[in-house]
C-alpha cells in the first residue's frame, strides 16, 4: 500500500511542473499590464515604467521563467504584487476556507449520494428508487447559484434560521463556522450527490448480480451484511474513482458558491489576482490548489489498495 | 421422516410477456444422508428448483405459485426472510457452478469462512479461526492455517471450489445443495471434487442434492436420480435403475448420449430438436415434438408421474409398452 503511495508521489512532479508552466503562461497570455493596475488610474507612464522594473517585468519571458522556477527550487512562491505580502502566506489564509467548504460540501454529497443509491438499487423500480432518482436529476439539472439564492431566500431572509453570508473560522467558533458553511456547502454538494446517487445506484445495482452475493445469501447472513458488507464494499471501487473527480468540481464549484456567499476563500483570492494581473499570485495559489487536487488524488488511489485486494498485491 | 419434502412445486416468474412457469408440479424426497441427483439439459428448472428451496430467487419477479418445501418438519415456502436466514447454513447450505464468481474478491477465504460460522453461532475469534483452519483442512487445502488469510484471486478454481465447500459445510449442515459443482472445472480436478463431497458425507452425515447435466457424475455419486425436462419431473429410481431401465424416452436419449468406450457406437446419438423456452412450451406431454415414440395423443395431456415398477415412477403415457423386456 505505501509502495501504490510512493509511487503516486514521484509521478505527481511532472504533473506539478506542467502546471505551473500552463499558468505561467497564461497569465502572460491574457491581455493588459500587471504594473499599470497596481500603480492605478492616475498613475504616470514614467512611474509605471519605473514600477514595472521594480517587479522584473522588463525581463524577456525566459528569464522571468527561470527566475520563477529558481524561486520554487528555493520553495518560494514570490509576492503578490498587490496584496504586498508572499503568496504562500496569502494562500494559507484563504485556502482553509476553500478546503473546509468543499469537504463539508463532500460530506454532505457521500451521505445524500450513496444513501440514496443504496436504497434506489435495493428497491430498484419501486416508487423510491423513481423519487431518489427524480431528485437526483433536478440535483444535477440545477445550477448551484441558483440553489443557492434559493436557500438564502428561504433560510436567511424568511425563516431567519441562517446568516446569508460572512464566514467565522472553525477554529473560532465551530458552531458559528456550521451556521455560515452549511447553506453554501449544501448548495455546492446538491449537483455532486445526485450525480454520486446515480452511479452509485448502478454500481450497486452491478454488484447485487453477481454470484458472490447470492453465496453471502445462501450462507444465511442477514441482509443488512449481505448489503453494507458484501455489495458496497464492492461497489465502492467505482464510487471511489468518482469521488475523486467530485472533490476537483467542489472546489472550483467553490469559486461560484463562495461569491454567492461572500466567503473569503481561494475563489474570492484568485479571481481578484486574475482580475488585476497579479501574476505571482495566480501561479503560486493555482500551484497551491493544485498541489492540494494531486495530494487527493493518491488518496483516491490508495485507497483502491485499501478496498480492492487484488490491486494491493500486484 | 424424509428431510426434505417437496411437493407439487410450481415456481412462476413474472415476464414482458405474462408469468411463466420456470418448474410446474416438482415433487421429490430426500432422507437423511440420502444422495439425491438431478439431472437435465439446461433449462431443464434444475437450479430454480434448487434456488427455490434455499428461498434464493429474487421475489419479484420469481413466486412459488403452488406447493410447498417442507424442510426438517417445517414450511419453508411460508416462512420469512428472517427465519430463513436461519436456516441456510446450518440447515441447508449450497455450493454453485462458477468458483471463480462465487466468491467475494476483496475479503479473504478465512474472513468469508468465518462469518458463515459467526452468522449462526456465537464463538470467540480465535474459535472461529480455529474452526476456518478445520474446515481448510477437511477439504484438502495444503497448510490451511497459511492460506486463510489469502484472497480468491490467490488461488486457483479447484481450490475456490474447496473453499467453497469449506464455507458450505462449516456450520454442520443438514443438507449441502451442490448445483454443477464440478461443470466449470478441468477433469482432473472435476474427480477430485466429487470425490471430496463423497468422504465429506461420510464424515458429515449430510444429505446431498447434487445437480448436474452429466450423468457420468450422477452415476458416480447419487443414489437416487430425478430427471427433469422443460420444468416437470419426468423420471425417478434408484440410480442403478436408470441406468439399467431408463423407462422415459428423453431419459433413454440422455443415456445415448453419453460416449462409451466399451460399446461399439459408431455415432452418438443426438436428440433431435432443442428445449423448449418456459414461455413457448408444448401442449401436452412437453417432449414429445422430439419424441420418436410420440403418438397424437401425446399432444393433448399432459403425463402424470406413475410407479409402474417399486421404487420407479415416469411420466410418459407410453412407458409401459415401450419398457425393455
Amino acid at each position: 500500500m505505501a509502495r501504490v503511495a510512493f509511487r503516486r508521489l514521484l509521478s505527481a512532479i511532472p504533473v506539478l511542473l506542467i502546471v505551473s508552466l500552463i499558468s505561467f503562461g497564461l497569465m502572460r497570455l491574457i491581455p493588459g499590464d500587471p504594473a499599470a493596475a497596481i500603480a492605478g488610474v492616475s498613475a504616470t507612464p514614467a512611474q509605471i515604467e519605473q514600477l514595472r522594473r521594480d517587479l522584473g517585468l522588463d525581463q524577456p519571458i525566459y528569464m522571468q521563467l527561470l527566475d520563477y522556477y529558481q524561486g520554487l527550487a528555493r520553495g518560494d512562491l514570490g509576492r503578490s504584487l498587490l496584496l504586498g505580502k508572499g503568496v504562500f502566506a496569502a494562500t494559507m489564509e484563504r485556502l482553509p476556507v476553500t478546503i473546509g467548504l468543499s469537504l463539508y460540501a463532500l460530506v454532505f454529497t457521500l451521505l445524500i449520494g450513496i444513501a440514496s443509491g443504496i436504497v434506489a438499487a435495493l428497491r430498484q423500480n419501486s416508487w423510491i428508487d423513481q423519487a431518489a432518482m427524480m431528485f437526483a436529476m433536478i440535483g444535477i439539472s440545477v445550477p448551484n447559484f441558483f440553489l443557492g439564492l434559493l436557500m438564502i431566500i428561504l433560510f436567511a431572509v424568511h425563516l431567519g434560521w441562517l446568516p446569508s453570508g460572512g464566514y467565522v473560522a472553525f477554529s473560532q467558533d465551530p458552531a458559528g463556522w456550521l451556521a455560515s458553511t452549511t447553506m453554501p456547502a449544501f448548495s455546492l454538494a446538491l449537483l455532486q450527490a445526485g450525480l454520486l446517487a446515480r452511479i452509485t445506484r448502478s454500481s450497486m445495482l452491478e454488484v447485487l448480480r453477481q454470484d458472490y452475493i447470492r453465496t453471502a445469501r445462501a450462507k444465511g447472513l442477514p441482509q443488512r451484511k449481505v448489503v453494507l458488507k458484501h455489495a458496497l464494499s464492492n461497489a465502492l471501487i467505482p464510487i471511489v474513482t468518482v469521488v475523486g473527480i467530485i472533490v476537483s468540481l467542489l472546489l472550483s464549484g467553490a469559486v461560484v458558491t463562495e461569491a454567492l456567499f461572500s466567503l473569503p476563500g481561494m475563489g474570492q483570492l484568485l479571481t481578484q489576482a486574475v482580475l488585476s494581473r497579479d501574476y505571482p499570485m495566480v501561479q503560486g495559489g493555482l500551484l497551491l490548489v493544485t498541489t492540494f487536487l494531486v495530494l487527493v488524488n493518491i488518496t483516491v488511489d490508495t485507497l483502491y489498495a485499501v478496498l480492492d485486494p487484488r490491486v494491493r498485491y500486484e | 421422516m424424509n428431510l426434505l419434502e417437496v411437493r407439487g412445486l410450481t415456481t412462476a416468474f413474472m415476464t414482458g410477456r405474462g408469468e411463466v412457469n420456470a418448474i410446474e408440479e416438482v415433487s421429490f424426497s430426500l432422507k437423511e444422508g440420502e444422495i439425491l441427483g438431478i439431472v437435465g439439459e439446461s433449462g431443464s428448472g434444475k437450479s430454480v428448483t434448487a434456488l427455490t428451496v434455499m428461498g434464493l430467487l429474487p421475489q419479484p419477479p420469481a413466486r412459488v405459485a403452488a406447493g410447498e418445501v417442507v424442510f426438517n418438519g417445517q414450511n419453508l415456502t411460508r416462512m420469512s426472510d428472517r427465519d430463513m436466514q436461519r436456516i441456510r447454513g446450518p440447515g441447508i447450505s449450497m455450493i454453485f457452478q462458477e468458483p471463480m464468481t462465487s466468491l467475494n474478491p476483496v475479503f479473504s477465504i478465512g474472513d468469508q469462512i468465518m462469518e458463515t460460522i459467526a452468522a449462526h453461532e456465537r464463538l470467540s475469534q480465535a474459535d472461529l479461526r480455529k474452526r476456518a483452519i478445520d474446515m481448510l483442512d477437511k477439504v484438502g487445502i495444503p497448510s490451511a492455517s497459511k492460506r486463510l488469510d489469502d484472497y480468491p484471486h490467490q488461488m486457483s478454481g479447484g481450490q475456490r471450489q474447496r473453499v467453497m465447500i469449506a464455507m458450505a459445510l462449516a456450520c454442520n449442515p443438514k443438507l449441502l445443495i451442490a448445483d454443477e459443482p464440478t461443470t466449470a472445472l478441468d477433469v482432473t480436478i472435476q474427480a477430485q471434487i466429487l470425490d471430496l463431497l463423497m468422504d465429506l458425507r461420510d464424515e458429515f452425515g449430510m444429505a446431498i442434492m447434487i445437480i448436474t447435466h452429466n450423468m457420468g457424475v450422477i452415476a458416480e455419486t447419487a443414489d437416487r436420480v430425478l430427471v427433469m425436462y422443460a420444468g416437470r419431473v419426468i423420471e425417478e429410481a434408484p440410480v442403478a435403475q436408470v441406468f439399467d431401465r431408463p423407462l422415459h424416452p428423453y431419459t433413454r436419449g440422455l443415456l445415448e448420449c453419453v460416449p462409451s468406450l466399451t460399446e461399439d457406437k459408431p455415432r452418438l446419438v443426438a436428440i433431435p430438436g432443442t428445449l423448449p423456452e418456459p414461455a413457448r412450451r408444448p401442449p401436452g406431454c412437453r417432449f414429445a415434438p422430439r419424441c420418436s415414440h410420440a403418438l397424437p395423443a401425446c399432444s393433448e395431456a399432459i403425463p402424470g408421474l406413475e410407479l409402474l415398477e417399486p421404487a420407479h415412477t415416469v411420466a410418459c403415457f407410453r412407458a409401459q409398452e415401450l419398457a425393455p423386456a
